[in-house]
């Protein structure tokens, strides 16, 4: 009988430990397929973040190095100054990328660090229980905003992808989401031309995915599927929000 | 052949780093330590290598941390409130066991601080620093000359125990121009690089991480790494004496105090007074064998620190305060003169000259 589905060879054998109806497994598995369709896998070092996406360092069949929090790209630059022929991406979730790792998250990219980053949006600190991150929506209750995020108090979410793609350094910049089908294929296409970009040695690439954290938000997967489109896509800007010169002819 | 030059302080470091086959350097610009990274960006991408300099400390000292795990030589170099903002990143080093070459050119503190010479961060240095229970190899240099023979040497002692090092100086010896022998360096001795991460290719995959939520793999971890600092205490404790086989009294000092003392016992053995010094070269481990043979022969001790009294925690230990032990201190980036040190120790241990 001929094997028509499978795991991508970009994963382990390690089973998933997400909640159900998380879409971290989705967005892994896209970033596994991509890593064995540009046969990269044994090329390839990752860097996994502190929170619910640094399970990741189990899930990928590549070499990996964990962080601590908010520092991936920072050690990811490290990595690529030391082989500079290796692939290295990040995989970091919003917290990770958007607050306590801020620093490196613009001047990684304002440098054109020759890295790939994967930020995964999910509006929410997932694995601490569900408290307000630098993503957290307007009015959005969450364990540390219990009122909801109050824009005086807390200020306003932060949409990173879009402050990224202003620097110079950055090549490709993408806002995609993995609530449908047809958006899974969407992100997985930018995905791996964020990979394609570091490939040729063109610069710095992020793609941001929105994802659901049904645990945490207290809605069921499906309707965080629906709350995600209805709430986050409006305010993220989504689609491909920078595509330099040079990645256009990729 | 001899290569002997006139350098400044930070500058050698930068040198014997360059020479040591060290090939990334992260950093970010502090005085007093600022000579180290000016140098390496002139001359390391000469020897085939790159600086680069971080956003900040934090980013340096973690770009330090990836470079590491690929087997890469890596250096990075601060002063005290950088060296504060890097514990983080040391710690995480320290767990994943990484072999970084780091320098500290001690500024006074708390806080800001100003620039001149102290042994402010002795603690900070030896006790951990930050988070979680490691250690890192202290090195102590008092002279120029050490300064590059210490650097040279803390690449191989970082490989051969998968370990930070920590080269601790001050604005003193980094700002300081003194001869130094530019000695060629040993051959590194071959270590394990079987750890490494440099991608998988027809290996299993590796994984360089310091989690763990299990807390029977937690402890498992932790008595690894208390067996290797066990090892590293019995092996290479070091200490430079001085005059001190025959001595009643002894100085303990280190660095930039560590040259002063000397003075200070050769004045000493002038006026008939008979005083040694013990010169601690690592700080960790404490050279605690070094008091061994003086516990039951000698009269005192003082120390002579910048600061209020760190290193004397240690020596009290190693003598198990067998005997009457003084701290002499300066702070805030002053030095000691060695008659204030030596008028001390008389009065201290009333020693009436005139008896002589």
């Amino acid at each position: 009988m001929q094997k028509v589905f499978g795991r991508p060879k970009g994963l382990t054998e390690v089973a998933f430990s997400f909640c159900p109806g998380c879409t971290h497994g989705i967005i892994m598995r896209l970033v596994g397929e991509v890593l064995e369709e540009l046969e990269i896998i044994e090329d390839t070092i990752g860097v996994s973040p502190v929170g619910c996406a640094g399970f990741c360092q189990d899930f990928f069949s590549c070499d990996f190095v964990g962080a601590a929090h908010g520092r991936a790209q920072a050690v990811g630059t490290g990595i690529k100054r030391a082989l500079p022929d290796r692939i290295v991406f990040t995989y970091q979730g919003d917290g990770d990328i958007a607050a306590i790792g801020t620093q490196h998250a613009i001047h990684t990219a304002a440098r054109g660090e020759k890295i790939t980053s994967i930020m995964v949006n999910n509006a929410i600190y997932g694995m601490t229980g569900g408290q307000m991150a630098p993503t957290t929506l307007e009015g959005m209750k969450t364990s540390t905003s219990p009122y909801g995020r109050d824009l005086v108090i807390n200020g306003y979410p932060l949409d990173l992808p879009k402050t990224i793609a202003t620097l110079d350094g950055v090549k490709y910049v993408a806002s995609v989401s993995v609530d449908s089908p047809k958006n899974i294929l969407q992100a997985k296409k930018a995905i791996k031309k964020a990979f394609q970009v570091q490939q040729a040695g063109l610069g710095f690439a992020l793609v941001s995915v929105l994802s659901t954290c049904p645990t945490n938000w207290g809605l069921s997967p499906v309707d965080s599927l629906k709350w995600l489109r209805e709430n986050m896509m409006p305010v993220y800007e989504m689609g491909e929000l920078k595509v330099a010169e040079e990645v256009k002819n990729l | 052949m001899s290569n002997r030059v006139l350098m400044k302080g930070n500058e050698i470091i930068g040198e014997a780093a360059i020479r040591a086959g060290c090939k990334l350097f992260f950093g970010y610009p502090i005085t007093p330590s600022t000579e180290i990274i000016e140098y390496l960006a002139k001359n390391l991408p000469k020897a085939g290598g790159t600086v680069l300099q971080a956003e900040d400390e934090i980013g340096a000292i973690n770009m330090c941390y990836g470079a590491a795990c690929t087997g890469t030589r890596v250096m990075t170099a601060s002063s005290s409130p950088g060296i504060s903002l890097k514990q983080e990143g040391i710690s995480y080093c320290a767990a994943a066991e990484l072999p970084v070459v780091l320098v500290n050119v001690n500024r006074t503190g708390p806080g800001l601080g100003g620039l001149g010479p102290t042994q402010s961060d002795y603690f900070q240095s030896t006790k951990g620093g930050g988070h979680g229970d490691y250690r890192l190899i202290v090195l102590a240099p008092s002279k120029a000359q050490e300064l590059y023979d210490f650097t040279l040497e803390a690449f191989d002692l970082a490989e051969k125990y998968r370990n930070p090092v920590l080269i601790l100086t001050d604005g003193f010896l980094g700002q300081m121009m003194e001869p130094v022998e530019l000695k060629e360096k040993p051959t590194s001795p071959e270590v394990d690089k079987s750890w490494v991460v440099d991608g998988a290719r027809g290996r299993e995959k590796r994984i360089i991480a310091s989690y763990s939520l299990t807390n029977e793999i937690g402890e498992a971890n932790n008595l690894r790494w208390e067996a290797k600092f066990n090892g590293i205490k019995e092996k290479e404790q070091r200490w430079e004496e001085f005059y001190a086989d025959d001595a009643e009294y002894l100085l303990v000092s280190y660095g930039t105090t560590g040259r002063i003392s000397k003075s200070v016992v050769l004045n000493a053995r002038k006026k008939g007074i008979k005083l040694g010094l013990i010169r601690p070269i690592t700080l960790w481990p404490f050279p605690e064998k070094a008091f061994i043979p003086y516990k039951n022969k000698i009269k005192g001790i003082v120390t002579v620190e910048l600061n209020t009294g760190q290193m004397i925690e240690d020596v009290k230990l190693a003598m198990d305060c067998c005997v009457p032990i003084y701290l002499y201190r300066r702070q805030g980036g002053m030095l000691p003169t060695e008659t204030e040190i030596l008028e001390f120790l008389e009065k201290q241990f009333k020693l009436s000259t005139e008896e002589v």
